[in-house]
């Protein structure tokens, strides 16, 4: 039996300990805001944060999470307005969206350990996080418009 | 009720892109003049689109697309896909802006697939706006009348005497007011308003059209993780599938054993899944399906799979060999597409003769949420829900495939973690529909990213070869271009092996050059996997190769590039490809040359407009070059300056991009930009990455890692967006393919700027490095 914490609630699972953390949010829990990308940790869509770092949920197998408070998008903020959230409205981000999640928590927990992150701080911190449509002009603004307190 | 008000309520307006490149619109919009005249506003047909001519055309009842709570919540179907390009927000803010709706008390709902209902659903070819825009602005007209008449009704007065305005109609004498909600039961009784009956607003007084001032109404459920996409359908007692399929395209299953997969923890069985033999369309490749409690599990049973597999003829499929095959191919005479003056006469004579040949390997869509898709089939019934492009044709294709009438199929469209002509093609719903249908549960197939780059619709490969003649003053005389490239019909129809009309039609017969003697040639390619169409299609090899060509004879003749560029497509004038020797059959996107002919003086602007914004021939830093590129394509002008640098060890990156655009009268500018801020990092992907390669048949990339996409470190820094302003009467064109065709020759130009080399072979890769 694992048991874990997401988004502040108690959670256990008795099926295989090998199971990858994100298909058990996904599947298992039905937090779906998490994404499937790519399945290797390539993509960063799937990016939550595991005592308060933020991880690829798709390589974390249940076993590694197991004790571990887990964040998802679903509960990064109670009424998702993280300041994160916020600045990516404010620069109308998405176009599909589908990898925005993933690089939302990506943005936080480099905002959360650099709150005023250097140009090349971001691109280090973002370069795992794919955005096929092609938003990272707006995501780079948008993340340094929360780091100056949107 | 408290609670539909409170989701729509977040629905912002932008108070200002806090963007570091963004949109420049160059001027405000004017409304034209003669629309406000008396007798003009009336008029539902501003210019006439194809819109009518696709299957099931178009709709224009109010009360199908929207309708208004007593509580005055204005709900508004979106009957098209949203993939990212912002249409499920653009068209209801269309029927909303004409309808004076407040767009906080405006919903969207999604259309199921159901064209009899909705019109043509069919989410491509960069149509939304511009098949749809009127049609929009139609029924927001007429659901406006409505209102008023049930006003003036109520108040015993005419018609006339009363105005819609912000969420209320108010009577002028009086002053009387009564709300939206008020007058939505008396107003939905009317019958549907004749479209001669129908005021239009002047353009002048649009709260949302053309103001780029609304934010997409998926925005906050995007942010939070609410959005839901077709991988995120879960219902109660739902299997999880993952399928492995033939590795060769038309490769069948022969045998396979279960064992191992059965042992992993959560499968819960191990099922042949129905194929169909190549080419069919969009039907299932078949293989072998592993049935589990979650998607983890079935990939984990999929990977423990023992299969043997008969890989059939196109195990020959070798990307090496095949290059050589078009490059035999493109050095022989083909089928004539089009044929103007004496070309072999012009080369016989000219001064010098310039040759060059271009290659583009095979792409992957790699929409970031992969195929997936959930079915509940059952009592002669299936629903669907699903992120397809085309849900009215995957209606289809779901009937025909479980023998239901498509009344008994029902398709929910959730959102599209991309497209891009991807999910247009719905193999993966019936993949999902035939195993619910044997399973009797529902059940959801995920294609992993390893399904998805191997067994995708590819974009087709191409081999390019162009001549051209130069006379005595390097003036272009003669130009002869031969395109070989697999075809997307030979995934319809066997042994199809030439170009069709609308590939030939993107950015080759079309090309409104200024050269009296001009051959396009299409010799025959045999395709050996399945083809389909990637945003812009044939127009991303067409104008890698046309306009790199441009620039290597602007080198040639010790011209500027931008020059030679609009020497060759010559003085503005406005052209019929349908003249030009021995075109057949222009398709011109599917609207008629008549409203959107080749106007080269728009083309000739959006050039000019690029290179001044961008500064062309400013003095650049050592390494830096700038390139130029313009291309038409869905009736939209594009013209990108590529800024590159590329340092001592020939690492390229791009400081800056300045786009100037032309798609007429539009909606959404804001939209616009970010179409083209991700066309120019699409357009660096395929041009630095983008390959998709085989051997003995089977697509070598696997993940992100061998198939890789440009990421923020390495994206454009800056992209400028010029979107050049027009009144509503210039009829709206394409956006979100357009911006893509230009970058790639764009880039290649400015690389030969700065370096000195030329790039005729896509991917860039380490080119520069060696």
């Amino acid at each position: 039996m694992i048991t874990l914490r997401v988004n502040g609630q108690e959670q256990s699972f008795d099926g295989d300990p090998t199971l990858p953390l994100l298909w058990y949010l996904r599947d298992e829990l039905g937090l779906t805001g998490s994404k499937y990308g790519c399945g290797v940790a390539l993509c960063g869509a799937c990016t939550v944060h595991m005592g308060g770092q933020a991880v690829r949920s798709c390589i974390v197998s249940l076993s590694d999470a197991s004790g571990k408070d887990v964040t998802t998008i679903e509960g990064l903020d109670p009424q998702g307005n993280h300041a994160v959230q916020r600045a990516w409205r404010a620069v109308n981000v998405p176009q599909c969206g589908y990898c925005q999640a993933g690089q939302i928590m990506q943005a936080a927990a480099l905002l959360s350990a650099t709150p005023n992150p250097s140009t090349e701080q971001i691109h280090t911190a973002m370069a795992g996080n794919i955005c096929r449509c092609g938003c990272y002009q707006r995501i780079e603004a948008a993340v340094r418009l929360a780091a100056t307190g949107a | 009720m408290a609670h539909i008000i409170e989701n729509v309520s977040r629905r912002g307006v932008l108070k200002g892109l806090a963007s570091t490149g963004g949109l420049i619109v160059a001027a405000q919009l004017l409304p034209r003049q003669s629309l406000a005249a008396a007798g003009d506003e009336g008029r539902a047909i501003l210019w006439k689109t194809g819109a009518d001519q696709m299957p099931n055309g178009v709709v224009t009842d109010p009360h199908v697309f929207v309708h208004i709570d007593p509580n005055g919540i204005v709900s508004i179907y979106a009957a098209r896909a949203e993939m990212g390009t912002g249409s499920r927000t653009s068209l209801p803010m269309v029927v909303a802006d004409e309808l004076e709706a407040d767009w906080s008390k405006v919903k969207v709902l999604q259309a199921p697939g159901d064209e009899k209902t909705y019109g043509n659903q069919d989410t491509d070819g960069s149509r939304s706006l511009r098949h749809f825009f009127q049609p929009m602005r139609q029924i927001g007209a007429s659901a406006r009348l409505m209102l008023e008449m049930a006003a003036a009704k109520q108040w015993g007065v005419d018609v006339g005497e009363v105005e819609a305005r912000n969420h209320q109609v108010i009577h002028h004498g009086s002053g009387r007011q009564l709300g939206f909600g008020e007058l939505a039961e008396a107003a939905a009784q009317l019958p549907t308003p004749q479209a001669d009956k129908l005021r239009f607003k002047d353009p002048s007084s649009y709260r949302y059209i053309g103001t780029g001032s609304v934010s997409i109404v998926d925005l906050f459920d995007i942010t939070t993780g609410r959005a839901h996409y077709g991988i995120d359908t879960r219902l109660p007692g739902m299997k999880y599938a993952v399928i492995a399929h033939p590795p060769v395209t038309g490769g069948k299953l022969v045998s396979f054993d279960p064992s191992e997969a059965m042992k992993v923890p959560g499968v819960e069985k191990v099922m042949e899944a129905k194929g169909w033999p190549w080419p069919s369309k969009f039907q299932p490749l078949g293989g072998v399906a592993v049935i589990a409690r979650n998607t983890g599990a079935a990939i984990k049973g999929r990977d423990a799979l023992k299969i043997v597999w008969e890989d059939g003829p196109n195990k020959v499929y070798d990307t090496e060999t095949y290059r050589q095959q078009m490059q035999a191919a493109a050095r022989q005479p083909g089928q004539v597409v089009r044929n103007d003056g004496d070309v072999d006469a012009a080369m016989k004579s000219a001064a010098k003769v310039i040759t060059a040949e271009y290659y583009q390997p095979h792409f992957a869509h790699a929409t970031m949420e992969p195929p997936a898709a959930v079915a509940d089939v059952r009592e002669g019934h299936a629903e669907i829900w699903a992120c397809v492009q085309s849900p009215g044709g995957t209606r289809d294709d779901v009937a025909k495939t479980l023998d239901l009438a498509p009344e008994k199929v029902k398709v929910n469209v959730t959102l599209l973690g991309g497209g891009f002509g991807r999910k247009s093609k719905c193999d993966f719903v019936l993949e999902a529909a035939l195993l619910s249908k044997e399973l009797g549960v529902p059940v959801k197939v995920t294609w992993t990213r390893e399904d998805d780059l191997q067994h995708d619709f590819y974009h087709t490969t191409s081999f390019e070869r162009l001549e051209a003649a130069l006379d005595q003053n390097q003036k272009v005389t003669g130009w002869r271009h031969r395109s070989v490239a697999p075809t997307i019909l030979s995934t319809f129809k066997a042994g199809a092996d030439h170009e069709f009309n609308i590939e030939l039609g993107m950015g080759f017969v079309d090309l409104p050059f200024d050269i009296p003697n001009f051959r396009l040639e299409n010799p025959a390619i045999a395709a050996h996997t399945r083809i389909g169409w990637f945003r812009s299609v044939s127009n991303v090899p067409h104008a890698f190769a046309v306009q790199s060509f441009i620039a290597e004879l602007a080198h040639a003749t010790g011209r500027d590039p931008k020059d030679m560029l609009l020497e060759i497509i010559g003085p503005p004038r406005v052209l019929d490809p349908r003249k030009f020797g021995e075109v057949k059959d222009f398709w011109n996107y599917g609207d008629p040359v008549e409203t959107y002919p080749y106007d080269t003086g728009r083309m000739r602007h959006v050039i000019e407009l690029a290179a001044e914004k961008a500064g062309w021939g400013r003095k650049l830093p050592p390494g830096h070059g700038l390139g130029i590129a313009g291309h038409r394509s869905f009736l939209t002008y594009v013209a990108t300056v590529v800024e590159v640098a590329v340092d001592n060890k020939g690492r390229l990156t791009v400081p800056r991009v300045d786009t100037a655009l032309d798609c007429g009268f539009h909606a959404n500018p804001e939209r616009i930009a970010s179409q083209v801020e991700g066309g120019a990092v699409m357009g660096l992907t395929l041009a630095k990455y983008g390959a998709i390669t085989f051997k003995e048949g089977r697509a070598q990339q696997k993940n992100f890692d061998g198939y890789q996409m440009v990421r923020m470190d390495d994206s454009p820094r800056v992209t400028n967006t010029y979107v050049v302003p027009a009144t509503i009467d210039v009829p709206s064109s394409g956006v979100g393919e357009p911006p893509v065709p230009p970058f790639a020759p764009a880039l290649c130009n400015a690389i030969f700027a700065a370096t000195g080399k030329r790039i005729r072979n896509l991917p860039i890769g380490d080119q520069l490095s060696t």
